[in-house]
């Protein structure tokens, strides 16, 4: 009895003792499992009815027409067939893959930059530099998007007053349909605080030694940061493009902020992003079929991403310690 | 601020920044300070820390100017709101007594305040439960149940969007605050895996002695397991609240009485009916944004640490 009374499974010392001690020794572990189960069932629930059950409950929905009031009826493949077709909805997945391979790469490359400014810098004022990236990460989207449509106004906003000052005639970003996706990025920008703080942690675990033999084998800054620094961090950094990814193509709150809502406004195709598109189709005209339609070709489209980032990372991303 | 530029932890150094010549020569206790405050890191040459002083500053004026111009702005009369002065004169209080007036903002913030600590602490109370049932249990099944809690932190949220809001419509419980955060008695993937990860850091034999002791599974969790994870549980409920503080997609989706707002929907009413293509009182508009972002920068400096912490601990697992 003295060690089977640890929680650990007694499963593999059952064939050495007696007959009724397995028996109980199999009742403990049955126990044991209810037990765990009895904990984990918050996140069971939550994955059969908020998670696992909403996807096929939509997948199922994408096949019909619903508007909330009458009964969804089947109409096969017509949601998808009108997705080919619908030029509002094309119009808006070219404006999310441009929105996302502009703000992507700008943003992990500058979070990189920040990152190593970061880890140059003397502990304490690093991390009074890292409060400063972070707080645009805490500002609500509702008022980061209030914020930029007056920064970003062509005539009295802040940032053509900054340009002015250095003799550039800056752009309407906010009236300009040229112009809008590109102030998107930039307010995009302002927010990646988030990416900073990972990227930073990253920096800081890289071992020291390992850089200074490189430099003692007599490479210079930028091939040390190159394949030293960069290799030690990809986890980090493959971690941050796959969300930002994922993050990108989901944009909505800042973007409905400035552009939609009970105001139209003139500029709203030039703005006009997958999920606000989505929204609309769901929760103004109440094409629930339709909107699931968009919904499941959305997820497939950040499954498939997903997955060409995870197998270009795993040749790529350096893990210590060998392959996992 | 100054403290990057001021030259006295790298100047005295310039002159022999680096290897055994240091050593020998640096016999000045600053030296030796600087030197044991870093361990195995050697201080730059001061130009190039100058010029990371330098970016760090420029970099930092970037990221600060909108949040300054916005609190300077909203304390603007409204003909001058553009004026891009940095310190408004006069200043007008008067703008957030009458955003106070013009719309219910003191109720949309104790709307937020609620929302927030509920689904704040239904997140941490459900994930510390779920989190301590994969560390501390063994089962059959359990690490492919925890690869599905893995995978599912990579689902588009949008996805589950229209079903989940059907399950409540069908609930009767669309137009109340409900949707906005019992969700959270769900747990969420990374939520539990943080939590998991710091469980699984307590040693092992201390709930072994009090198990011999007779304790059961649901004394280990609440007197051993949780009393030595505050740090991770305030992670996570700072981070969820902050998830809740800014959200929008949701009160716009299950609300429709104002007085049941809470701020980011209201501020989106505000910008609606004061700001853009209405009155154009864009003090009110910007009064208002301060009011809904101020709380959580106040709540981010208290608890900056658990910020940083969860966000990094988010990239580790990368």
């Amino acid at each position: 009895m003295t060690s089977t009374t640890t929680p650990r499974p007694p499963v593999h010392q059952v064939p050495e003792v007696a007959d009724d001690t397995a028996r109980a020794a199999r009742r403990r572990q049955r126990r044991h499992t209810l037990e765990a189960l009895a904990f984990i069932s918050p996140w069971l629930i939550g994955l059969a009815v908020f998670t696992a059950g909403p996807m096929l409950a939509s997948l199922w929905l994408s096949f019909t027409q619903y508007d909330l009031i009458e009964s969804p009826t089947w109409v096969g493949m017509d949601n998808y067939a009108e997705a080919l077709v619908d030029p509002t909805l094309h119009i808006a997945m070219r404006n999310t893959v441009l929105f996302t391979v502009l703000s992507v790469p700008a943003s992990v490359v500058l979070s990189l930059a920040l990152a190593v400014l970061l880890r140059q810098a003397h502990r304490r004022t690093a991390g009074f530099f890292r409060t400063v990236f972070y707080l645009p990460a805490v500002t609500p989207p509702v008022a980061v998007g209030v914020l930029f449509l007056l920064i970003l106004n062509g005539q009295v906003g802040l940032l053509n007053r900054v340009l002015g000052w250095i003799g550039i005639d800056g752009p309407n970003w906010t009236t300009d349909p040229a112009w809008i996706l590109p102030g998107i990025v930039v307010m995009s920008l302002w927010s990646l605080g988030t990416s900073v703080v990972i990227l930073y942690a990253a920096l800081l675990n890289e071992p020291v030694d390992l850089r200074e033999a490189a430099v003692l084998d007599g490479a210079g800054p930028w091939t040390t940061f190159r394949h030293v620094t960069v290799p030690t961090i990809s986890p980090a950094l493959f971690f941050v493009t796959v969300v930002n990814t994922i993050a990108a193509l989901q944009v909505f709150t800042e973007v409905y902020t400035m552009y939609f809502g009970s105001q139209a406004s003139s500029a709203s195709d030039a703005a006009l992003l997958y999920v606000v598109y989505l929204f609309q189709q769901a929760f103004q005209y109440l094409n629930m079929g339709y909107a699931s339609a968009m919904a499941w070709i959305l997820f497939l489209v950040v499954l498939a991403i997903t997955l060409v980032q995870l197998k270009v990372g795993n040749r790529l991303v350096y893990y210590e310690g060998g392959d996992r | 601020m100054t403290a990057v530029t001021t030259p006295s932890a790298a100047g005295h150094q310039a002159p022999e920044p680096t290897g055994a010549s240091a050593a020998s020569t640096a016999r000045t206790g600053r030296t030796v300070l600087a030197r044991s405050r870093h361990p195995g890191r050697r201080h730059a040459p001061w130009p190039r820390r100058a010029v990371v002083a330098a970016l760090l500053l420029g970099a930092s004026v970037v990221f600060l100017a909108p949040l300054v111009w916005l609190l300077s702005a909203s304390l603007k009369p409204r003909p001058e709101v553009f004026n891009h002065r940095l310190l408004p004169d006069p200043v007008a209080w008067q703008n957030y007594v009458d955003v106070f007036e013009a719309v219910p903002l003191a109720l949309w913030t104790l709307n937020s305040v609620v929302v927030g600590l509920a689904a704040a602490a239904a997140m941490t109370v459900s994930s510390a439960l779920v989190a301590f049932g994969f560390a501390y249990f063994r089962f059959r099944g359990r690490d492919a149940l925890f690869t599905v809690v893995l995978a599912t932190m990579m689902l588009p949220g949008v996805v589950a969007l229209i079903p989940t809001f059907i399950i409540w419509q069908r609930l009767g419980l669309v137009g109340t605050q409900v949707p906005l955060w019992a969700g959270n008695l769900f747990a969420s993937a990374f939520s539990v895996f943080l939590l998991r990860q710091f469980f699984l850091g307590i040693p092992r034999e201390l709930f072994e002695a009090a198990t011999v002791d007779g304790a059961s599974s649901w004394r280990l969790f609440r007197s051993i397991a949780v009393p030595l994870s505050w740090p991770a549980l305030t992670i996570v409920f700072v981070l969820e609240l902050k998830a809740s503080w800014t959200d929008l997609i949701r009160p716009l989706i299950y609300l429709q009485d104002t007085a049941l707002f809470t701020l980011p929907l209201g501020l989106k009413v505000v910008l609606d009916q004061f700001g853009k293509g209405g009155e154009a009182e864009w003090q009110l508009v910007l009064a208002a944004s301060v009011i809904a972002t101020i709380p959580m920068v106040l709540v981010f400096f208290v608890g900056q640490r658990f910020f940083v912490e969860g966000v990094a601990t988010a990239g580790r697992k990368g």
